[in-house]
């Protein structure tokens, strides 16, 4: 039990990392921090998709042993999993271009209430609400 | 994978992502985000993903943080929490 535990400290620490930014997007009333909550909480996921392919032992990134004439099998169980790695490529991206579009609503939000403060946006909204009633 | 390396890097990035946010300066909780990212860029490396590595230094770490300390001085510093 304990050997397994250690040996798969990658993974515990991917769940301590991804409860962090969970914590930050609930708990934390700036948008500011809950942005980086979300930053943290995928990076975390990214985190649990490359240990996947990790491979205790093997750090050689494939590439073709023989190139030059001289041929001989390659055995997939000699190099890491490289099919975790290109799928978090994309992951890294699409979690940039949600950021940008977060920032935007957020730049857009601070103009409208003068403030990031999600207590404080409430309570303008609650007060609008009822004088607009 | 050296797992003492390894363990080491982990560790910082707890202690950056812990740091980030708690800090209530948001200028600094970027910075120390970006720290985080770069650590994280490290841990790639050492885990044998170099191309992951590559696209969080370039992407993740400098567009993410530009776009963050240009939202920052677009509104505001401070945070109550």
């Amino acid at each position: 039990m304990l050997e397994f535990i250690i040996s798969k400290y990658n993974f515990w620490f991917y769940v301590i990392l991804m409860m962090i930014g969970l914590y930050a997007m609930l708990a934390k009333r700036n948008l500011v921090k809950k942005l980086i909550g979300m930053n943290i909480f995928q990076t975390a996921i990214i985190l649990f998709y490359v240990s996947i392919g990790v491979k205790a032992g093997k750090v050689h990134v494939p590439i073709i042993i023989g190139g030059h004439g001289t041929h001989h099998a390659i055995k997939a169980a000699d190099y890491l999993n490289p099919l975790p790695h290109v799928l978090m490529l994309t992951a890294i991206v699409v979690s940039i271009a949600t950021t940008g579009v977060a920032l935007a609503v957020l730049i857009l939000i601070y103009r409208r209430y003068k403030t990031l403060n999600e207590d404080e946006i409430l309570a303008i909204r609650q007060a609008g609400r009822e004088t607009g009633a | 994978m050296i797992w003492q390396l390894d363990f080491l890097i982990l560790i910082f990035v707890i202690i950056c992502a812990v740091a980030a946010i708690n800090i209530r300066d948001l200028l600094s909780a970027v910075i120390i985000l970006g720290a985080f990212s770069f650590f994280m860029c490290l841990l790639w490396t050492e885990m044998g993903a170099i191309d992951v590595a590559f696209t969080e230094a370039s992407v993740a770490t400098a567009i993410s943080t530009l776009l963050f300390v240009g939202a920052i001085y677009k509104t505001t510093r401070r945070s109550k929490d």
